[in-house]
């Protein structure tokens, strides 16, 4: 059978009309308009300058710092809560599946919806996390005004949202195991947590590995639930890349923003590509 | 074994008791607060309203002359397009992409998995669109949804399809169809459990899509629903009550396609997540 002719590639033609030049073309341009002053019908060209400017600036290289330290702490609570829940949704309880819709619903929210919800929960004086907080006892949190806590604030409202998939992936995970592993263990005499340490989580790697990247990359990527918590502030204190990318567009500075986008993609090339050449390496072994 | 029962019996309850404190609570306060009163909303306590006032939903559709319904519809739009786009599109090239062994497949298929980790340039595009005097436009926010979503449609078509075996096709190829017939009447008909996959993420991910109609329809006649709850945000600060009225309108649909759709957006999301 001819391959070539009978699967035409005029096939692939209109997606990658498409993709190429709502997606690829910009990113090829953004390289060079990265390195100019620019407001879409003139520019200036500036060498590096804007990079420079991007790590040496300490309102702007902080965003690096926050980026990477976000997508690192939600990035590994949803994989380390992600598979203790799912390994309860497992078990033998009868409430599983609607505890499952439960923990999966808040994905659908929309993230500004979820920001401003949160928000109003961690108000300092009358919000609800302060109220609870104050009834047994401990003093008030300035959850999202405190420079020190309201990155992981919105950290934590992140897990909060996006746990769910991290279980559900886990739950499909856990469900493809075979059954008589468990049972030739129990008969060994290996306890649940033997179990889960020597059958569950080896058997579990795929799942986890998608979990890992899934959440890795959005955590780099994430603007929307910043935005509209805390803006980037206090002062700079939340600012990650795409924030950067949004303040700099606002200001005008287009040859900056684009300095940030491109700054982006590098740390997308720096650390999420090789994560995930690692993770499939292992998982072929 | 009675220990047992009892020890599940036990994870029940805590489980409940945890997934109501952490998961559900949240809801309550959004709802409880949409239907106070101004001055008792923006007390943000989560207790019952002295009168439930529904009055304010109305008040948030009337507002800024019915915004939110014209959000809707743009959203509406923007999200049903840009789907329908995404099905044709990505259904032909993640066929050819299953099928075909060449050193441009290859190629091809490390360009989409790209696509799915690099965020997209958006100063340059806001410079291509203006070029192509489709800024600001509904046309042109559909191009951008469908062209960010197309590396993760096309995996999700190319997964499917490497799974349904050639020989059928090799047959009607034989008998003398042509490629487009092959297309459309032997293999289309067989993707529809991958298409409602297709149908479902696509659509819950751009019709909650914020970031992108930010940028690129921005202005007061192209509002979408996520911008206008965004844009009340900063008029509605000290009237919490018609904000979190606003916060309701906008999950209530997200949480009735929950309800009917439950087990397929679930294993759709497991499906889109694992083959990435």
């Amino acid at each position: 059978m001819d391959n070539k002719k009978m699967y035409s590639g005029w096939f692939l033609v209109p997606a990658l009309t498409i993709f190429t030049l709502f997606f690829i073309v910009p990113m090829v341009v953004s390289l060079f308009f990265s390195m100019t002053v620019w407001n879409f019908t003139d520019f200036k060209f500036v060498g590096l300058d804007n990079f420079k400017m991007f790590f040496t600036e300490k309102s702007l290289n902080i965003s690096i710092k926050n980026t990477l330290i976000y997508a690192v702490l939600t990035c590994g609570l949803k994989v380390v809560l992600g598979i203790l829940i799912a390994v309860f949704l497992t078990s033998a309880i009868k409430t599983k599946n609607i505890l499952r819709s439960i923990v999966f619903f808040p994905n659908l929210v929309s993230t500004i919806a979820v920001g401003i919800t949160f928000s109003a929960l961690m108000h300092p004086s009358k919000g609800l996390f302060n109220k609870v907080l104050e009834n047994i006892g401990v003093p008030a949190i300035d959850w999202l005004g405190n420079i020190q806590i309201a990155l992981f604030s919105v950290v934590g409202t992140d897990v909060w949202k996006g746990v769910g998939v991290a279980t559900v992936i886990y739950i499909a995970g856990i469900q493809s195991i075979d059954k008589t592993f468990y049972e030739a263990a129990s008969i060994d005499g290996a306890n649940s947590w033997k179990q889960f340490l020597n059958i569950t989580l080896p058997l579990c790697r795929p799942a986890m590995n998608s979990v890992i990247i899934l959440a890795f990359i959005g955590g780099m990527r994430t603007f929307d639930l910043i935005w509209a918590m805390t803006g980037g502030g206090p002062g700079f204190a939340t600012d990650v890349v795409a924030s950067i990318v949004y303040k700099q567009y606002a200001a005008g500075f287009y040859g900056l923003s684009t300095a940030g986008n491109v700054v982006m993609f590098i740390l997308i090339a720096v650390f999420a590509f090789p994560l995930q050449r690692y993770l499939l390496s292992k998982e072929v072994n | 074994m009675k220990k047992k029962k009892y020890l599940y019996l036990l994870g029940d309850i805590v489980g409940i008791a945890a997934a109501f404190f952490i998961f559900i609570v949240p809801f309550i306060f959004m709802f409880m607060n949409s239907i106070k009163g101004r001055r008792e909303a923006n007390l943000l306590s989560i207790g019952f309203p002295d009168q439930a006032l529904f009055e304010n939903y109305l008040e948030v559709f009337k507002s800024n002359n019915y915004v939110v319904l014209t959000a809707f519809k743009n959203s509406f739009i923007i999200t049903s397009c840009a789907v329908l786009l995404l099905i044709i599109t990505c259904s032909m090239a993640g066929y050819i992409l299953a099928r075909r062994r060449d050193k441009m497949v290859g190629s091809l298929n490390f360009i989409i998995l790209s696509g799915l980790m690099v965020p997209p340039a958006i100063m340059p595009t806001i410079w291509l669109m203006q070029g192509l005097h489709i800024y600001k436009t509904l046309f042109g926010m559909v191009m951008i949804e469908a062209a960010l979503q197309i590396p993760f449609t096309i995996m999700l078509y190319r997964g499917f399809i490497a799974t349904i075996p050639v020989e059928m096709e090799e047959a009607g190829y034989i008998d003398g169809c042509t490629k487009i017939k092959l297309f459309t009447t032997i293999i289309f008909p067989l993707l529809k459990p991958v298409t409602a996959t297709v149908v479902i993420l696509n659509a819950v991910t751009i019709f909650n899509d914020f970031t992108n109609p930010l940028y690129f329809l921005p202005g007061a006649k192209n509002a979408t629903v996520q911008l206008t709850l965004y844009n009340f945000m900063g008029q509605y600060s000290s009237s919490y009550n018609l904000l979190f009225a606003d916060v309701i309108i906008i999950t209530v649909p997200m949480l009735i396609l929950f309800i009917i759709l439950n087990k397929k957006i679930v294993d759709g999301m497991v499906a889109g997540a694992v083959k990435g």
